[in-house]
């Protein structure tokens, strides 16, 4: 490698500029997972709640796998196994979106589970006596309610989803931790680090308040 | 089977687990009779109403409600249940008001009454808030339409739950205790609905505690006790009994 001091002297528009093409990335990946993780969840939950144990044994051993092995681990495991055991090549960026996906999805699931059953069972009873369907009761009785219960719960998760963006660097994805990661290289320096904790951290701002705006809106009942 | 007869209940009977609520009950209501169910907690006054409403299923007996069959018993005497369309039909026709209302908090009162019927009668949403615009006037909650359940007193959100039921135009309604979570000074407001309910000749199966008020609205009194009825008969003829468990349960009231 040959240093020249212009390349080790710090170069902040450059990286600035690509430390927010990761940022992109992260935002992206933050993006494509909540949307596809919250319905997801919704799903898991309500196969969890199934009575029947045929749906309700793999689900149980799906929830255990996703929050009882790391996430890191996650990620290797679904970049590594499809290419190297079945011979089918992965896309780097669409395997952190399906391990991030399926690993908040459990989460999710859990938190709506809880939701769901803090729901006095007197909701249902008032609508399945007033002859709404089954499918009436859950979307426009329960889920609204148990929406407004779980919000600050999916506040917290969702900026954890913010900072676990950076797992993905594991899997070379080029999001904003990787490209910090190789500016201290270049730079030999810790500023960019500091830089990308900066970007977190204004990411998470915008998430806190975009989920404090949602909740104050649900604010408009109690109960 | 009397053509004024609206609901039959005949040898019913529901566990749960080793406890027998209803054992082998019995119990037939007129077209605009008014009906008192009373009897100490655990008695399955509120088990009865439920086994009726479908939220709770009978193990074997008869039930049926105007004519039509809920469930009956099949040849080894275990209860078989109507088809799901039937048991809805069935479900649309009685109303119930429960002891805690159970009124939805996030809708507004006019959305709590007019849902159902959107939703389920396929009423047009114009159709049905005049229908709810009616009812809030009748049950004095005109004022209190766009408001939310948690932004009325206990009195309030019960008359509004009875609108709900109203608006569904049930042939009957039960009671299951609608007046156990009020405060004494509530109860009043929602007593004076039921009895102009029972001057229209509503069909009415009332679980209470509220032993004036029976006797003075009720066509019929019947005292439940561990699951069965121990006694049943016009108000002053219950009140006056001389079944001793009938007065000792009446002795608690009678202070």
């Amino acid at each position: 490698m040959n240093f020249n001091v212009s390349l080790v002297a710090m170069d902040y528009s450059s990286m600035v500029s690509f430390l927010l093409e990761g940022t992109v990335k992260a935002v992206e990946l933050f993006f494509l997972t909540i949307v596809l993780s919250l319905p997801l969840g919704l799903l898991v939950a309500r196969l969890r709640l199934s009575k029947i144990m045929v749906v309700q044994i793999p689900i149980k051993l799906y929830l255990l796998i996703m929050r009882g092995t790391p996430l890191i681990l996650q990620l290797m495991f679904f970049m590594f196994f499809p290419p190297l055991v079945l011979g089918i090549p992965v896309d780097r960026f669409t395997v952190a979106v399906f391990s991030f996906t399926v690993n908040y999805a459990a989460y999710f699931a859990e938190i709506y589970r809880g939701g769901i059953e803090s729901i006095p069972v007197g909701q249902q009873e008032a609508a399945y006596v007033l002859g709404l369907s089954p499918l009436q009761t859950f979307m426009r009785i329960t889920l609204p309610q148990v929406v407004k219960r779980i919000i600050p719960t999916i506040a917290n998760e969702s900026m954890t989803l913010v900072k676990d963006t950076a797992l993905a660097s594991v899997i070379g994805v080029t999001e904003l931790f990787r490209n910090a990661e190789s500016m201290k290289a270049t730079y030999f320096s810790v500023v960019p680090i500091a830089v990308a904790g900066l970007f977190y951290l204004i990411m998470n701002s915008v998430v806190a308040a975009f989920y404090s705006r949602v909740e104050k809106k649900l604010n408009y009942y109690k109960g | 089977m009397p053509t004024d007869e609206i609901l039959s209940v005949s040898h019913v009977s529901k566990s749960f687990g080793e406890l027998d609520v209803l054992k082998d009950m019995s119990l037939s209501v007129s077209r605009g009779e008014v009906v008192s169910v009373i009897g100490p907690s655990g008695s399955g006054k509120s088990t009865l109403l439920r086994v009726v409403n479908q939220l709770e299923r009978a193990e074997s007996g008869l039930i049926s409600v105007c004519g039509r069959v809920l469930c009956q018993n099949d040849d080894k005497g275990h209860a078989v249940y109507a088809d799901k369309e039937t048991l809805k039909s069935i479900r649309l026709s009685i109303g119930l008001v429960f002891q805690s209302f159970h009124l939805f908090p996030h809708y507004s009162i006019l959305k709590n009454i007019t849902e159902a019927p959107v939703l389920v009668l396929k009423k047009s949403r114009e159709e049905a808030e005049d229908t709810a615009h009616e009812l809030l006037k009748k049950l004095g909650l005109s004022e209190k339409e766009s408001a939310f359940p948690y932004q009325l007193s206990g009195g309030q959100q019960q008359r509004a739950a009875i609108a709900r039921t109203l608006a569904m135009n049930p042939q009957m309604i039960f009671f299951d205790e609608p007046t156990s979570a009020l405060d004494p000074e509530l109860t009043g407001e929602v007593l004076k609905v039921i009895r102009s309910l029972a001057d229209e000749h509503m069909t009415m199966v009332v679980v209470t505690h509220e032993m004036a008020f029976a006797g003075e609205l009720s066509d019929r009194i019947i005292f439940m006790d561990q699951g069965v009825i121990i006694e049943e008969g016009a108000p002053e003829a219950v009140f006056s009994s001389d079944h001793e468990r009938t007065r000792q349960f009446l002795q608690h009231y009678s202070k």
